[in-house]
């Protein structure tokens, strides 16, 4: 063998196992953003879980993601973490007597939790069923488009988030990035979700929705009120999904959600489900009230009903 | 099966101490006796539904009436009109209202007052302002009424828990042809094969 000598000679002597390494320190190394990469990325990412962040570093998290979407968007744009009401439950109710498909909500919700408009995101997802067929999934057409809404025979149920109280999403997580607030409200931090995307395969109800890319977000169009858990700008490769707008509701008082607020024949309906005065325990307890796949046994919060 | 019966026993007992009681107060206090029984502490009769009591001029945080712009004061024009209560189709004024709401069985001053015309009024009389029309309307459709008033017909709109903003009947229904319109939708959303 002639290259035997030189295989022996102890500047070749390099095992398999030393060159492994050495590769992936460097390519380790190339994936750190050491290129122009200022303090802000080092620290976004070392950012621990939302839920173990102390209020100290909450603080300076916060202060962060103003900074940077305020740069980003041109405008003053807050970040709140505002935590749950203690007795509040929030509850939805939808009257299917009323809805007519107008689809007003779909792009009042864009318009108030900065979804990405190319490619296109939508919470909201306003089926067209059949009245003689009844709420038949199989037979729901959600790309209709006639001059006018109600079509004659139809009927329309909007879908979006049912914040279930054993939410399916929350359990498939991998590193748990999305769980369920005493509030009830089923949340996703965009910093620790790893875009696994397991959660929309949990899902029921098709109510999370993946950034493929890039968000496309005018800033003239961006809403500067935001939470962390729910209409802050996200970035590419995380999951989002319907917050009951918890920018809006978790204060006292506190605004309806956008989707409510726009509805134009009033038949979304909105409150806390531990106040028996509130309108949405009325309907609970006076009207033909449904939930959606109720044999999945995931107990939506998301209440359909028919008031007359 | 002793156990049973002892306990029926005493069911028994202690009915008869209640109504020997309630006889007595009854016959020694009739008017506190009856205080009592519709008192808080009383058991209410159950309903098919939920009621909300509440005094009966109750207001409700509405808007101002959606009138067509420069119609109201009516009294502007009719002020110096003698009132003419023989049921008639309008010819000269007012033809562009055409009644698709129980049309045949009721007429223009069913509603509006005859004699005030900036008011309405009730079926017994009563004149009512137009900002307050859920009254007239709630008349026939008490059912909405009732919904409407506890937050369920019609929108709302401010703080799901603090002040919420009604919206008068007429703000959606138009009070002579009342059905909801049909809307444009907005447009469809993009099928996924058409995102790129």
């Amino acid at each position: 063998m002639p290259n035997q000598g030189k295989r022996d000679d102890p500047a070749f002597r390099m095992s398999r196992r030393k060159m492994m390494k050495g590769v992936a320190a460097v390519l380790g190394a190339m994936a750190l953003p050491a290129k122009d990469a200022p303090a802000s990325v080092w620290e976004s990412f070392f950012q621990k879980n939302f839920r173990e962040l102390s209020p100290e570093e909450l603080k300076g998290v916060l202060a962060r993601l103003e900074k940077e979407y305020s740069e980003k968007y041109k405008k003053a744009v807050t970040v709140r973490a505002t935590p749950p009401i203690e007795g509040i439950l929030f509850g939805y109710g939808l009257d299917l007597s009323r809805c007519i498909g107008c689809r007003r909500c779909v792009y009042a919700c864009v318009g108030e939790n900065n979804q990405s408009r190319d490619p296109q995101i939508q919470w909201i997802r306003v089926l067209q069923l059949n009245k003689e067929r009844g709420v038949d999934l199989e037979d729901a057409e959600q790309y209709y488009n006639p001059a006018k809404v109600p079509e004659k025979g139809h009927f329309y149920m909007p879908v979006q988030c049912q914040q279930c109280e054993l939410p399916p999403c929350t359990k498939v997580c991998p590193v748990q990035a999305t769980w369920k607030e005493r509030d009830g409200i089923v949340v996703v931090d965009y910093n620790w979700c790893i875009g696994c995307r397991y959660c929309m395969a949990a899902c029921p109800y098709g109510a999370r929705h993946f950034n493929w890319k890039k968000p496309g977000l005018p800033p003239a169009e961006m809403n500067p009120e935001t939470h962390y858990l729910g209409n802050r700008p996200r970035p590419v490769g995380v999951v989002e999904k319907c917050t009951f707008c918890i920018q809006r509701v978790r204060n006292t008082p506190g605004r309806y959600t956008a989707c409510v607020e726009i509805c134009p024949v009033g038949a979304r309906k909105f409150g806390n489900l531990l106040d028996p005065e509130s309108e949405i325990r009325y309907i609970i307890e006076n009207k033909r009230v449904f939930i959606l796949k109720e044999d999945l046994n995931t107990r939506p919060k998301f209440y359909y009903f028919y008031a007359t | 099966m002793k156990r049973d019966y002892l306990r029926y026993e005493r069911v028994l007992a202690a009915a008869a101490v209640v109504v020997c009681l309630s006889a007595l107060t009854a016959f020694a206090a009739p008017a506190p006796a009856q205080a009592q029984v519709r008192g808080p502490g009383a058991v209410q009769p159950s309903l098919p539904y939920k009621m909300f009591p509440e005094p009966a001029n109750k207001q409700f945080p509405v808007p101002k009436p959606p009138f067509t712009p420069g119609i109201f004061p009516c009294s502007e024009c009719h002020k110096d009109m003698k009132p003419n209560p023989k049921r008639r189709t309008l010819t000269d004024e007012h033809t562009n209202i055409v009644l698709n709401h129980a049309q045949g069985q009721r007429w223009c001053l069913d509603c509006h007052d005859t004699y005030d015309r900036d008011k309405l009024h009730l079926v017994n009389g009563q004149r009512i302002g137009f900002d307050e029309s859920y009254r007239l309307c709630g008349q026939c459709h008490g059912d909405k009424y009732r919904d409407w008033k506890v937050g369920v017909h019609g929108k709302r709109t401010g703080m799901w828990n603090g002040e919420k903003q009604y919206l008068l009947c007429v703000n959606c229904h138009n009070p002579h042809d009342p059905r909801f319109k049909p809307l444009k939708p907005m447009p469809p959303p993009v099928r996924p094969g058409d995102i790129r």
